[in-house]
């Protein structure tokens, strides 16, 4: 290979955006030397599309990622404008957090803390090329014909690679956001035999907030109490800015109608797959043609600009239809748009070539994240890049990978789907994907995974000391709790008045806090003696009270899933030697090596006849050793 | 840890007396739920004499001989329980259901012999054995499933699922989608469409418990003419069942009744004297009865000798089934069938029309392959046109059902959605096992086909 060496590293990360920061920090805060490199630094940690962290599912990956010593957590808590706690009339295995964030601010402080981080270099630049050995990576060709050379690379491309850009006739190839495209390491991909294919997203278009007439709209403000998403972080204030919503109506329907024609999407010049949550209006209208209107969200994009974000409404219509439709919106009449909204395509690799480390399977120390991997978001790319960046680090070290499991982490849920089921479109992470939902919740994150962060390196000192004293704390509490009696005639009247049954004899506020009609803040009038606990404490304190029948029924569901999950099968486990698994099942087993009884029923096409031949042949096996 | 698991361990229909096992941590409480010893209670290891009782009603089921048997030296190396019961067919289901109500799941084709081998009970040379055991039990039970799934079981199953979608959907919308304009699913809407799932379940559950098909069994008439094979056929019928569960002597010199068990299912059969009117008083006598069980029967078997021309009595025949519905038999197709299928078609539009010779032995098997059919895709019966049979198939719908009594019982507690939906799904995924359909995604991919959602 023509070209020189640069420089060496252990790690080195392709790609600079939620993934790419999140995998970069950790190798580095891992104690690897790393290397992050971007076509453009101005696009560290850039949100191309939706001015937001967090949201259904999303919410609860940001708190496991924040467990984890992960940043994005953090910089949201640094950066945001608007936060509001979703779902909040729901069970709180449901409740999630989503942050307006001020886009500039988050780039540059993300940009910020990886120029602080130790161990981490950063490059502009554009990388073309894999240095393959003896079938491993090891390291990284520039544009410029120089070399990085490294032990483990991390492929963090997002839109970047191969992107091309759709405005109505208008095709070219680019990058997100007028940033240039990464056209030869796609190719250079291809070449390799990595199994490619194309994807596709898009975003709505940007326009002056001072163009707007929110008199027509109707304003959507912040929560009063702000939840922070980092579990260092408490009580948060901050003054918040609001977003507005408006509606689409039949005008805007017609003009679009009348222009499909012109819609790179319709016109067939699209070939990738797109999200089906995230259509295009023009999709949108086409789908559910009797749908009288649709809504959309207008969000500021930060506080040193005056763009805002047209949420709901995508799109790939030429800019003069762009123009007509966003004008007929109540409140848009007079938009200025100065950023037109576009259609996406871009180069992926099929997650099934992946394990569930994220690295490759056909080239060794080769890790994958993010939209790379099919996926689709900043937080599923950030949950990926964490993982990879820690993967590749235990890799180096020769060490045991690091595996979260579907009754884990929502992270677990994420990488098990694309790695074991595949996707056959931008995978979005949501609450129902997962089996345990009532024990992957975002107030028990910090349980669930600093134990783990802390065994990795990655929980700094502070953090662990955090989380040993909420646990103590909570425990402490609930002991207490379970002690402290209440008399009948200092209860009955505010429990008759809740519409909750009257008491007989003395009974625990612990008892008493199981009732729906009861909780823990409402009681203080007969717990004198209650000490005062942190948001965080208070809000585990109440769920793992409240929701324990319904938390111990889960747990037991887990305790039968985790059977098969631990039921291990070795990477040169020869299916051919089975006797009575399916040909069809067999092929596959030997194709995609399940690191488990449990991954292998997973995978399409394995019976749960061929999943039990199995069990028994290990067991013979067993005991033949 | 393990679940519990029942079956009955000895082969079907095979006389009156059944095993049913019990293996798993649940056994001993189970057993203590569902029998009544006589004397000194349940002890480790003695056989114990006592009854079955259902303990919703008091209601005895069977004399039953009955041994528990502590882990870990049992068959499983876990606790087992073996219930000997000695009445019929019907009281050996009964105690496996109270089994199954009570804590136990049906165990799996060769379930009781793969947890013996996983547990270190069976040596390494058996364990070929058991692979071909879940193998082969699993081939077999698949093709029974299949058969009686072909009809409108499955087909009202997939009615309840689609239902239960809907409502799936709507939860998912609402929990996923907080933010989205789409309608918001109240408690009250939620409580009326899972009452109206749980009556559905609840329809196919009691077509189970009444399944009369299984209590009483299959009424068959056999008619015809004189001297078209009516006798050959019973004959071959009662040979080709080696199971006869009792006869009944015929009360007249004209009509034989026999009661014989198809594939477990008690069928009776009345050979007719035929309807034809007569002025001989003792004949009219049979003629009378003839018409009863006719009227009585659940499916017809009308025989005619298809190498000779239609008589006015097989008019008279044919026109007296009209609509119901029957198996048609051309008999004595070796002869040189005269008849034309489309005729008969015709005349009776409700008739399965075999061509057979009763010479051969493949007539009544194909017979009993017809009248099975008949049974599982609910054709037999005019007015019952659905029950369910399979074990399996009612362990899982009481499953279903409790999962959505769980639910219904938080809606109406005003508990959160997403509590509810866990138990919603459960429901779901339980009805998804008797199809064969278990994967959940396709309720994600209903969400995005039915809502307009997303940035």
């Amino acid at each position: 290979m023509s070209g020189y060496i640069m420089g060496q590293y252990d790690v080195i990360v392709v790609g600079a955006g939620h993934a790419g920061c999140e995998a970069a920090l950790a190798a580095a805060r891992m104690g690897k030397k790393t290397l992050i490199l971007s076509i453009n630094l101005e696009a560290i940690a850039m949100m191309a599309c939706n001015p937001s962290i967090g949201g259904t599912g999303k919410g609860h990956l940001v708190r496991e990622i924040d467990a984890l010593g992960g940043e994005m957590g953090l910089n949201i808590d640094k950066t945001f404008i608007q936060s509001k706690m979703l779902n909040t009339a729901k069970g709180p295995a449901v409740h999630s957090l989503r942050a307006q964030a001020d886009k500039n601010r988050y780039h540059e402080e993300m940009k910020k803390t990886l120029e602080l981080q130790d161990n981490l270099d950063l490059k502009q630049g554009e990388a073309v090329d894999l240095v393959i050995e003896d079938g491993k990576a090891c390291g990284v060709v520039m544009r410029t014909h120089s070399i990085y050379r490294c032990k483990a690379v991390i492929l963090a491309t997002g839109t970047f690679l191969k992107g091309k850009i759709f405005i109505g006739e208008s095709v070219f190839d680019s990058g997100p956001n007028g940033l240039a495209p990464s056209m030869e390491l796609g190719e250079n991909l291809r070449k390799l035999g990595l199994p490619m294919r194309r994807f596709k997203t898009g975003t709505p278009a940007r326009a002056l907030g001072k163009s707007l007439d929110y008199s027509k709209m109707t304003e959507q403000l912040g929560d009063e109490k702000i939840v922070p998403f980092s579990f260092l972080n408490n009580g948060l204030e901050k003054e918040q800015i609001s977003c507005w919503l408006t509606y689409t109506n039949e005008e805007t329907h017609t003009v679009i109608r009348n222009n499909f024609q012109r819609s790179a999407l319709f016109g067939g010049q699209i070939e990738g797959v797109g999200p089906r949550y995230c259509p295009s209006i023009e999709d949108k209208v086409n789908r559910f043609a009797d749908k009288k209107r649709h809504q959309l969200f207008i969000e500021p994009e930060g506080l040193s600009t005056d763009e805002i974000y047209i949420q709901g409404m995508s799109s790939s219509l030429p800019e003069d239809v762009q123009r007509d439709f966003y004008q007929t919106i109540p409140g848009l009449e007079n938009l200025e748009i100065v950023r037109p909204a576009y259609a996406i395509e871009y180069d992926c690799i099929d997650p099934l070539d992946l394990k569930l480390n994220l690295e490759n399977r056909q080239i060794e120390n080769l890790f994958c994240a993010g939209q790379f991997n099919g996926s689709s978001g900043y937080e599923e790319a950030a949950a990926q890049g964490l993982m990879a960046g820690i993967n590749a680090v235990l890799k180096i070290d020769k060490k045991n990978p690091f595996i979260l499991q579907r009754n884990e982490a929502y992270i677990g849920v994420l990488i098990d789907d694309l790695v074991t089921k595949g996707t056959n479109e931008p995978y979005r992470i949501m609450t129902s994907r997962a089996e345990y939902r009532l024990v992957l919740r975002q107030d028990n994150a910090d349980l669930r995974l600093t134990e783990k962060s802390h065994a990795l390196g990655l929980a700094t000192e502070e953090r662990y000391r955090k989380f040993l004293d909420k646990k103590e704390i909570v425990f402490n509490e609930q002991k207490r709790l379970e002690r402290a009696m209440v008399d009948p005639q200092d209860i009955n009247d505010f429990l008759v008045e809740r519409g909750s049954t009257p008491i007989q004899k003395k009974m625990s506020i612990l008892e008493l806090m199981k009732r729906p009609q009861v909780g823990y803040d409402d009681l203080s009038f007969v717990d004198p003696e209650r000490p005062l606990l942190s948001d965080h404490a208070r809000t585990q304190l109440e769920v793992q009270i409240k929701y324990e029948g319904y938390i111990a029924k889960q747990e037991q569901q887990i305790q039968r899933f985790k059977k098969l999950e631990d039921k291990k099968l070795e990477s040169d486990f020869n299916y051919d030697e089975v006797e009575g698994i399916r040909i069809e099942a067999r092929q596959k087993l030997n194709q995609f090596k399940p690191v488990s009884l449990g991954q292998a029923s997973r995978i399409s096409g394995i019976s749960p006849a061929d999943i039990n031949v199995l069990l028994i042949h290990l067991e013979k096996m067993r005991r033949k050793k | 840890m393990d679940d519990t698991i029942a079956a009955i361990a000895t082969a079907y229909g095979e006389g009156g007396i059944g095993i049913i096992r019990v293996s798993g941590p649940e056994t001993l409480e189970i057993l203590r739920k569902i029998f009544v010893p006589q004397g000194n209670g349940i002890e480790n290891r003695k056989m114990t004499y006592g009854h079955i009782m259902d303990p919703e009603n008091g209601q005895i089921v069977d004399e039953v001989l009955s041994v528990f048997m502590e882990s870990p030296h049992t068959y499983t190396k876990e606790d087992v329980a073996e219930i000997d019961c000695h009445g019929s067919m019907v009281s050996l289901r009964k105690t496996l259901e109270l089994a199954l109500r009570n804590g136990a799941r049906l165990a799996e084709p060769g379930e009781f012999t793969k947890r013996a081998f996983l547990n270190g009970r069976l040596d390494l040379s058996q364990a070929e054995a058991v692979i071909d055991l879940i193998k082969a039990k699993t081939d077999k039970s698949f093709d029974v499933a299949m058969e009686q799934l072909e009809g409108s079981l499955s087909s009202e199953i997939k009615k309840i699922r689609q239902k239960m979608m809907d409502l799936l959907v709507n939860v998912t919308v609402n929990i996923d989608y907080p933010d989205e304009d789409i309608e918001e699913l109240t408690y009250e809407n939620m409580e009326i469409a899972i009452s109206q799932l749980d009556d559905m379940i609840e329809k196919l559950l009691d077509t189970a418990d009444s399944g009369r098909i299984l209590r009483e069994g299959l009424k068959v008439a056999i008619i015809g003419k004189p001297n078209v094979g009516k006798s050959s056929l019973m004959n071959q019928l009662l040979k080709e069942s080696r199971a006869i569960v009792t006869d009944i002597p015929g009360t007249t010199r004209d009509t034989i009744e026999e009661v014989v068990s198809i594939k477990n299912i008690p069928v009776t059969i009345t050979d007719t004297a035929g309807i034809r009117d007569t002025e001989d008083k003792i004949e009219q006598i049979g003629i009378e009865k003839s018409k009863k069980s006719f009227n009585e029967a659940d499916l017809i078997i009308f025989v005619m000798d298809s190498s000779r021309e239609i008589s006015a009595e097989d008019e008279e025949i044919m026109d007296y089934i009209g609509t119901r519905r029957c198996i048609v038999l051309m008999n004595k197709i070796d002869l040189g069938s005269i008849w034309n299928k489309e005729r008969i078609q015709e005349k009776l539009p409700n008739g399965a029309v075999l061509e057979t010779s009763m010479l051969e032995r493949s007539g009544a098997e194909k017979i009993e392959a017809e009248i099975l059919d008949m049974v599982y895709s609910g054709k037999a019966r005019q007015n019952e046109s659905l029950f369910v049979t399979n074990a399996r198939h009612k362990d899982l719908l009481e499953r279903a059902k409790k999962s959505l009594d769980d639910a219904a019982a938080m809606a109406g507690m005003r508990e959160a959605m997403d509590f509810i939906e866990v138990d919603i799904k459960n429901s779901y995924d339980f009805l998804g096992e008797i199809i064969g359909e278990t994967v959940s995604d396709d309720i994600i991919n209903e969400v995005f086909s039915r809502f307009c959602l997303g940035k």
